[in-house]
């Protein structure tokens, strides 16, 4: 292992009266993985955002390679060759790539006139090593993986030894998510320490040397990954003891035969070709399938929210004619969206109107009235069922977390009292106490008789949840598994390799 | 295998529900109440005029018709929405009426037709900018050239006299009831209508859900389309609204009046707590924020300040109340 390249000792950080840092504590050696681990509220970003400059500590101090340091600005960090790259992508869609990695040098370059030859032969020159990127392609044009490796390409462009990636994983698949994780290795390997702060055990397991545990602002735990288990890890965040990750899943005496939710030869334009399934009464759901493959398309096409997808869909038995999102959610059939700040909530309004967006009648008086009451009682009721940790329900969805905003756009789905709920990453950036707790729910909705169909790209979670995983691929459903076959193996066979004989079922 | 986790102590999950005193210290609505209350007792003092009935009648008649258009503007700010054409689509209603008026028309169904003109210009606003996908501050600021062209146009420029007009119909704008004036008894009402709705029916929930956040809204069922349409048609209608009642009041239609309005409405909106990028706003704050706006001028005007001041002063309350609400919110997030 290499030299300690940075060293932060004691640092402490308050905003008002909250403590963010109470004595946070990393050591970072030349050429490790350094994973950064910490439910979310835990103070992993206030800290990056003291070593990237952006926040000052109000005491502590900050040591690269051995000498006292005062990281003053991000520009500051960048001269100390310190990268960031951020959890949302932050590039300029309509200009080059080579235009978006090189942002930073027009600020100090003398130069006048842009060299466009020049520029996109150095551009081509780093991301060379991290993948095939055009580097005069327009950065809106590139999938989101793309644009993930595009916005290391632009920490490495300055010339940085230390790079911190936050959740770089959340919004890529499993197979992308290799090819990163490749990259870091290599980035590794030449002497680049990598903070690498993730939700994801098993990634943090397979591809960090040494992790550190944060939990209300203080440092817990620093070990090598050999020498710390998952669990150790997960108790260390939460402070508690979680006794297994996932709820039981449906015994074999409670499958039901009954079908709640029943589709037949759904299409839509070149995005889904001869979709079919069945969705079973008390069962999770699991739909599989790399970005892009048309997993979101698939539901988001039967409960009519985008695109005219043709086809059958039956409610236990009856058929439906759904011409938009509204009848779908008369018949009770809704959608929980990907991205709950974009698409799923209003965060500067309060939580009892988020709850009763998706049908104000059922808060009404009959007359249009609003029953404020009414209204408040429900999101109360629906808040406490989901153990929602909130001042009360009068206040903004932005005063939240993201796992009680995620419990928020959960109570918004429930209350319409649903027969069938799509979830497309329900747990996307929440953390481990909040995403349990989220399991529960919909463990506890499928046996009350909801059917629970449930997208995520995140493997284990799925095979954890789901009795049952379809794989999406190129908009077909390239095959089933379920009881032992549920493997992250066979699943990404299914969605990667090639299509196998279980097509024939589907 | 059930994920069985120990409850931590105090982190019950029970919410709690905040004291009406809480919120009312809180709301926009009270500071308001609370800068007019203090320059209107300041000016009792100071100016011997500010405290008398005439003077405040003149006040309250000064910005009545003006908050009509203060409605209409705050929900379409709330949707998400703008629009600069108020003032010269007010105008344009007042020009419209007049004319056919001139032209031998009964004055009532002349005021009916200038209303409906000014429906069918929010229609085609809101088609613009719902259906096509035009953006609402380049398509009302066309609509506002275009209107006041049309004013000059059929005019020629003077304005039009309306001695003619029967009392029935000056009685809108000029008449009182138990020495109230009728304008401002219409004002109150389409006032209290307005705030009541906005805070109480599912209509106008929708119009909040818009302008938060449109995607989230459409994924929640909500027709957001249909929605921005409404309230784009509901403002220049009650511009309509606002031109018959300057028509009734001043018995002439002027083609020039009301330029510059849009932007003493628009403040008035965003002093009471609107934001232009939607999602919130009330109309009492908003009439609240018309108020101190047309109180600031009307103390200015009594203290023989010269009226160029004026302008500086009510834009330098403008960015007050805007610097206040960026860091109000910035100390929330």
């Amino acid at each position: 292992m290499g030299d300690v390249l940075l060293a932060i000792e004691d640092v402490h950080k308050s905003f008002g009266p909250v403590q963010a840092l109470r004595g946070a504590r990393l050591e970072l050696r030349k050429g490790e993985i350094h994973a950064l681990a910490g439910e979310n509220g835990a103070g992993k970003s206030t800290l990056m955002h003291v070593i990237d400059g952006i926040l000052q500590p109000d005491s502590g101090e900050i040591r690269l390679d051995g000498r006292k340091v005062r990281i003053s600005s991000p520009h500051e960090a960048h001269r100390l060759g310190i990268g960031f790259v951020h959890q949302e992508i932050a590039l300029c869609p309509e200009i080059s790539v080579a235009e978006n990695m090189y942002m930073s040098e027009t600020n100090s370059s003398p130069a006048w006139f842009m060299r466009y030859a020049d520029l996109n032969r150095r551009a081509a020159a780093v991301l060379g090593e991290l993948g095939d990127i055009d580097p005069a392609a327009k950065a809106g044009s590139l999938s989101i993986s793309q644009q993930q490796i595009v916005e290391i390409a632009k920490a490495l462009t300055l010339d940085c030894r230390i790079l911190i990636l936050d959740e770089p994983t959340a919004a890529l698949t499993e197979a992308e998510a290799k090819i990163l994780f490749r990259i870091m290795h290599r980035l590794a390997e030449k002497g680049i320490a990598i903070i690498y702060i993730s939700h994801r055990m098993a990634e943090i397991f397979a591809h960090c040397d040494r992790i550190t545990v944060m939990r209300d602002g203080c440092h817990v735990r620093t070990a090598d990954i050999a020498e710390i288990t998952q669990e150790e890890v997960i108790n260390c965040m939460v402070g508690r003891v979680l006794s297994n990750l996932y709820p039981a899943k449906q015994t074999e005496d409670e499958r039901s035969a009954r079908v709640i939710l029943s589709v037949r030869g759904l299409c839509e334009g070149r995005r889904i070709f001869n979709v079919g399934f069945d969705l079973f009464e008390g069962e999770i759901l699991g739909l599989a399938g790399l970005i892009g493959a048309g997993r979101s398309e698939i539901v988001r096409g039967i409960c009519q929210l985008e695109g005219r997808a043709t086809g059958e869909v039956a409610l236990c038995g009856r058929r439906l004619d759904l011409r938009d999102y509204r009848d779908s959610i008369r018949e009770g059939i809704v959608y929980l969206s990907e991205d709950r700040k974009s698409d799923g909530l209003f965060l500067d309004m309060s939580i009892a109107a988020n709850v009763s967006a998706l049908d104000i009648n059922l808060i009404s008086n009959g007359m249009g009235l609003i029953e404020r009451r009414r209204e408040l009682a429900r999101a109360r009721e629906l808040g406490q069922r989901l153990q929602l940790r909130a001042s009360s329900v009068e206040a903004p969805v932005s005063s939240l977390s993201g796992g009680n905003q995620q419990k928020v756009a959960l109570a918004k789905m429930l209350s319409v009292d649903p027969r069938v709920i799509f979830l497309d990453e329900p747990t996307r950036g929440v953390d481990v106490g909040a995403k349990a707790e989220i399991h529960r729910q919909l463990r506890a909705l499928a046996r009350e008789g909801v059917g629970i169909v449930v997208i995520s790209s995140e493997l284990p979670e799925l095979i954890g949840i789901s009795d049952r995983v379809l794989v999406v691929r190129e908009g077909r459903i390239a095959g089933e598994v379920r009881g032992a076959d549920m493997t992250e193996e066979r699943i990404m066979h299914l969605a990667s390799i090639d299509i196998g004989p279980a097509t024939a079922r589907a | 295998m059930l994920a069985t986790q120990e409850q931590q102590p105090g982190t019950s999950s029970a919410i709690r529900r905040p004291g009406w005193f809480d919120t009312m210290i809180r709301a926009r609505e009270t500071g308001l109440i609370l800068i007019i209350m203090t320059l209107f007792c300041g000016m009792s003092l100071i100016s011997p005029y500010f405290l008398t009935v005439e003077n405040i009648r003149a006040m309250a008649m000064a910005f009545a018709v003006e908050g009509i258009l203060v409605v209409g503007m705050t929900i379409l700010l709330i949707s998400g929405g703008i629009d600069l054409s108020v003032g010269s689509v007010t105008a344009l209603a007042m020009v419209t009426g007049g004319w056919l008026f001139l032209n031998g028309i009964d004055p009532w169904a002349a005021a009916a037709m200038a209303i409906g003109l000014t429906m069918l210009i929010g229609m085609a606003m809101g088609f613009l900018t719902t259906v096509v996908g035009l953006h609402h501050f380049i398509v009302s600021l066309a609509v506002m050239v275009i209107a006041r062209g049309v004013c000059l146009l059929a005019t020629g420029g003077r304005p039009l006299g309306l001695y003619s007009l029967p009392p029935e119909f000056k009685f809108i704008g000029q008449g009182t009831i138990r020495n109230i004036p009728l304008v401002i008894i219409i004002f109150v009402v389409v006032v209290v209508a307005f705030d009541l709705m906005l805070r109480r029916t599912t209509i106008f929930r929708k119009v909040f859900y818009t302008g938060s956040n449109p995607k989230a809204a459409a994924f929640s069922g909500i027709r957001v389309g249909r929605v921005i349409f409404a309230t784009t048609t509901l403002c220049s209608t009650l511009c309509g609204v606002a031109g018959v009642i300057y028509m009734a009041r001043f018995g002439s239609a002027q083609p020039s009046f009301g330029v510059g309005m849009e932007l003493n409405v628009i403040a008035a909106a965003v002093i009471g707590g609107a934001s232009l990028s939607g999602g919130s706003g009330t109309i009492l704050g908003a009439i609240l924020g018309a108020v101190l706006l047309s109180m600031v001028s009307s103390s200015l005007a009594l203290l023989n300040v010269s009226v160029y001041w004026q302008d500086i002063i009510r834009g330098s309350i403008l960015l007050a109340a805007v610097l206040f609400d960026h860091y109000l919110v910035r100390r929330r997030r």
